[in-house]
């Protein structure tokens, strides 16, 4: 299967297509038969990838528009190959979650399934415009899902997110056509793909442009600080499947970009603004974690503590050393998984008394106790307690920034722990004392369709925290190529200091 | 003593104007056939209006490149043959929409046929010609028989619109005549080449002399693009005029006008005169951005597209006050992308045009007709959001690529200022086309609207037309490269 990766991307959008002819009550099965299938797949890209190996695998190419340079170019590394798992199993979560008696559960699951082929197209492409592309497809899906089943607000949250991110990504499309037209100037032959753009390397001030350009695109969709505006009314709005994709899948987007994109093609840009976006992801951290304590909706809260952990992603990013990046990386996974089971756990009880507000409920561990624990270890992985999965994440983007400047991160570092105050409150204030609302006292516990979802993220979050190794390897190598590209690229000798000199050890295994 | 002329033939070289007149002869046989027979249907007319626009097409193609033709009037460059062919690709898709099932005013009459190929033909002379007499000829029998054709729809509403067009057109008309007289009596020629080679020899002295002509002759151009602030007409008429013909108005009489603009300022622009630059930089932005806050508010959708029309034209205008050959064929492809996106999105009302307005509307097609649309003709609805997205820019859409490859040749030239405006302008734009699409998807259907509405002039072959549009729509990231490498091969031919 030399195009694997072509088939994991269309194959969704085309069973979507196939999807219309299904009857209306039988599509629930047939879209969770295309999501497992298409997982199934994911994890037979994982067996055949070659771990040791640490450029593009599986790579397709076929010229769009020679003319101008534009082609269809995909690959994966250990980068993507875990982002792309993490997207189909999160998809077939989100419509294992989905119930049964939504309305037009048809159209929902269809936009899903298209929804998954932009995700997977995102972190596959290798060609800036087809990555674009997909970019700004994901887009549209999303803009149906929270615009249609989501709140009473829904609109004005679906359209904010849609405008947000489509004016962030076409003023990166600029910086797409500048680099394009500087390769031109370059080599005298159009091209976008990212492997050819890695080869060149650039004047300082050039790579500031530019890097301002791309970072723009891509803060407003991790959403970064003082972008974040969109992500809290979409995550409130959107319908329980919306927000676990979004959380889980869609902002990672921002951060897949900056790996991919910001970090390899602007080394010396990347080191100038480091500290500046450090400090921006700081206030993010702490800012975003003091906005959920003095939330109510405990969606909102989950919503807050997500921004807040993009905050590590991104100070993780740019410690611009292997452990920082790594640990970025690693924690993109963990988050994904992790707070997409959290907006699973609201859904559940969202459904049960279509409330989020934490002052409707209290006492529910005496009646919830299986929701309870599953709350609580998810909430541990938030937090990032050792042994659980949000913890290798957090400590290895600490540890990678300690190098770096060890005031903002024990800044950080604090930040992050005493930001386990408000999920643990909000903990308190829903499950602990006794059941005060009657409304509550008749409440069931979790359900097989919900335990079929919690259940496996649990799982997982376990088992990763103890023994990340599977996933940390081929992430690691990756990540080492990255860094020595941009080792060697670095035209100023600050950014060659900074940015550490990796020994590629190939001849070792 | 008068010297006798001698005229061959060949020197005339009658191939240059086979494609004009093709269009000639066609309209007067539709007129011929409607004096020998009357109450002959309107099949017919269309049928026969196809034929010679595809022989119309037959004689453009064979066109050679870089020949001159009837005393050397016509002048028949690579943009020449590039922009006729898109002007009878957009009619071959816009007549057939004559044939809805609901009889309307218009076609009743075969004149209307008829104006409708003396107006292509009017619109070939005016981009196959340097010579600005003939462009003023072509211009005017195009609008004339365009004036007319509004006007047999036949409403209160379209007789205002086609008034008001009159009105300033013939103002446009003036403002030309005066513009070419005076860059006549500078340069002492009505020819566009020999007027540049007067001008650059003379270092476009008297400068207050060319620049009024310039004033003069892009104001009538401004009038015809509807560039701000010269739009004023614009949304009027479209919302007077039948929806196709509103669409046909969005694309064609702007192809012939930008190609006009091409060749007369392209070298009034590298002239060294700042100040025509600046002056098109600024109604270049003003007319991206005001069109844009305008679209926002309408309450009728096609308002909405006829200033989102003026908003797409404003970035064409850039890219020729750009000038590089890569930002002139971007106007081409953009042309291309644009024209079966738009004329989709025009026959997307029309298909759901009523011949008395639905009650309690103010208008023939205000959003809230479209609430809920998706749940009566779920179809519809996503081939109208096909459209949508398409306008907006939302890749792989059709005018994504067009808009890639424009703002790419605004960049390679180092306005990169310009290139922010314009693509915070689609950002903005993105506001509007979603507007139509969450009333389409996301509102719930108004009570007492049923599904027919929708649908209710959908015939074969507007759902052909339909068809053909979306997909190409859809599926236009496989005839980029192709267009592209047309357009440019034939644009750098012509020295552009």
């Amino acid at each position: 299967m030399d195009n694997i990766l072509s088939i994991l991307v269309f194959f969704p959008a085309l069973a979507g297509l196939l999807g219309f002819l299904v009857e209306q009550k039988s599509i629930k099965a047939y879209v969770l038969t295309v999501t497992a299938v298409e997982f199934i797949l994911s994890l037979y890209l994982w067996v055949m990838f070659d771990g040791n190996e640490m450029g593009m695998q599986f790579m397709e190419q076929i010229a769009l528009i020679p003319a101008f340079g534009i082609q269809y170019l995909l690959g994966i590394d250990g980068i993507s190959l875990f982002i792309v798992i993490l997207s189909t199993f999160v998809t077939l979560l989100g419509v294992i979650s989905i119930a049964d008696d939504t309305k037009d559960i048809k159209q929902l699951l269809i936009s899903i399934l298209f929804l998954e082929m932009t995700m997977v197209g995102v972190f596959v492409a290798l060609d800036a415009i087809v990555f674009y592309l997909f970019w700004e497809l994901s887009l549209v899906p999303m803009l149906y899902i929270i615009g249609y089943w989501g709140g009473p607000n829904r609109v004005y949250a679906a359209i904010k997110f849609f405008l947000y991110t489509f004016a962030g990504s076409l003023i990166m499309l600029i910086g797409m056509l500048v680099m394009a037209y500087l390769y031109f100037q370059a080599t005298g032959v159009w091209s976008f793909s990212l492997l050819e753009w890695y080869r060149l390397q650039l004047p300082f001030d050039y790579q500031l442009w530019l890097f301002v350009a791309f970072f723009l695109g891509f803060a407003i969709k991790v959403p970064m600080f003082p972008f974040h505006t969109w992500l809290p009314y979409a995550h409130g709005q959107a319908p329980t499947v919306g927000s676990v994709i979004l959380a889980a899948v869609l902002l990672k987007m921002g951060s897949y970009g900056f790996v991919r994109f910001s970090l390899p093609l602007y080394p010396d840009a990347a080191v100038y603004f480091m500290i500046p976006i450090a400090i921006i992801s700081i206030i993010m951290i702490i800012y975003t974690a003091m906005v959920a304590y003095a939330q109510e909706d405990i969606k909102q809260v989950v919503a807050y503590s997500s921004i807040s952990h993009m905050g590590v992603i991104v100070l993780g990013t740019f410690a611009l050393n292997v452990e920082g990046i790594t640990g970025s990386i690693f924690l993109m996974i963990s988050h994904g998984i992790v707070s997409g089971a959290l907006f699973l756990l609201v859904g559940v009880i969202y459904d049960r008394r279509h409330t989020k507000m934490m002052s409707e409920f209290g006492g529910l561990a005496s009646n919830m106790p299986r929701f309870a624990l599953i709350f609580g270890i998810m909430l541990m992985g938030s937090v990032g307690l050792p042994l659980t999965i949000g913890f290798v994440g957090e400590f290895l983007s600490l540890v990678g920034f300690y190098d770096v400047s060890h005031t903002l991160t024990i800044l950080a570092g604090t930040a992050i722990i005493v930001g386990a105050i408000y999920m643990l409150s909000a903990y308190k204030k829903t499950f602990f004392g006794t059941i005060t609302n009657e409304a509550n006292k008749g409440l069931k516990d979790l359900n097989g369709r919900e335990y079929a979802t919690l259940i496996p993220l649990t799982l997982l979050v376990i088992f990763l925290g103890v023994y990340p190794k599977p996933v940390l390897e081929p992430v690691d190598n990756s990540v080492k190529a990255i860094v020595s590209l941009m080792h060697k690229k670095a035209v100023t000798e600050e950014a060659k200091e900074i940015i550490p000199e990796v020994k590629l050890n190939r001849e070792d295994r | 003593m008068l010297e006798a002329v001698n005229v061959s033939l060949e020197s005339l070289n009658l191939v240059t104007l086979a494609p004009m007149l093709t269009m000639i002869i066609g309209g007067l046989v539709i007129l011929v056939i409607d004096l020998l027979k009357k109450d002959l249907d309107k099949t017919l007319y269309v049928a026969l209006s196809i034929i010679f626009l595809l022989l119309n097409l037959g004689a453009t193609v064979t066109l050679e490149m870089n020949q001159r033709g009837f005393f050397d009037v016509m002048f028949i460059d690579g943009i020449a043959i590039v922009s006729q062919l898109i002007i009878i690709l957009a009619s071959l898709i816009f007549i057939p929409l004559a044939l809805t099932n609901t009889k309307f005013h218009e076609y009743s009459y075969p004149e209307y046929f008829a104006m409708f190929l003396f107006m292509i033909g009017g619109f070939q002379f005016m981009v196959a010609t340097d010579n600005l007499i003939l462009i003023f000829v072509g211009l005017e029998t195009s609008s004339l028989a365009l004036y007319t054709m509004i006007v047999l729809h036949n409403r209160d509403k379209a007789l205002e619109a086609a008034i008001k067009y009159f009105t300033l057109g013939a103002l446009a008309a003036g403002l030309f005549a005066f513009g070419s007289m005076i860059l006549y009596s500078i340069t002492g020629s009505v020819e566009i080449y020999k007027i540049a080679e007067v001008l650059e020899s003379r270092n476009f002295e008297p400068l207050a002399l060319v620049l009024t002509a310039s004033i003069f002759i892009f104001a009538t151009f401004a009038f015809k693009i509807a560039l701000v602030p010269f739009h004023t007409w614009g949304p009027d008429v479209y919302e007077g005029s039948a929806a196709p013909l509103a669409g046909y108005m969005s694309v064609v009489p702007k192809m012939a006008a930008f190609v006009v603009i091409m060749r007369i300022f392209e070298m009034l622009i590298q002239s060294g005169v700042v100040w025509i630059e600046y002056s098109f930089y600024a109604i270049v932005v003003l007319t991206m951005t005001l069109a844009n806050i305008w679209a926002l508010v309408q309450t009728d959708v096609k308002r909405m597209l006829a200033y989102s029309s003026i908003s797409h034209s404003g970035f064409v205008m850039a890219a020729i006050m750009i000038g590089t050959t890569q930002a002139n064929s971007a106007i081409f492809l953009y042309w291309v992308l644009f024209l079966f996106a738009n004329l989709g999105a025009f026959t997307m009302l029309w298909v759901s045009h009523h011949k008395q307005a639905v009650k309690k509307q103010i208008s023939d097609h205000p959003f809230s007709k479209f609430s809920g649309m998706v749940k009566q003709s779920p179809f519809a609805a996503a081939i109208m959001a096909l459209f949508m997205l398409s306008l907006a820019g939302v890749p792989p859409f059709s005018i994504f690529w067009g808009k890639l490859y424009l703002i790419s040749s605004v960049v390679n030239s180092d306005y990169i200022v310009l290139a922010l405006i314009m693509v915070i302008n689609s950002a903005i734009s993105a506001y509007y086309y979603l507007k139509l699409i969450v009333y389409m998807f996301l509102k719930e259907p108004e009570t007492d609207v049923n599904g027919e509405v929708y649908l209710v002039n959908a015939t074969l072959p507007l759902k052909f037309v339909l068809g053909i549009a979306a997909l190409f729509t859809m599926l236009s990231i496989f005839a980029v490269n192709p267009i592209l490498d047309f357009t440019t091969y034939y644009v750098a031919m012509s020295g552009f």
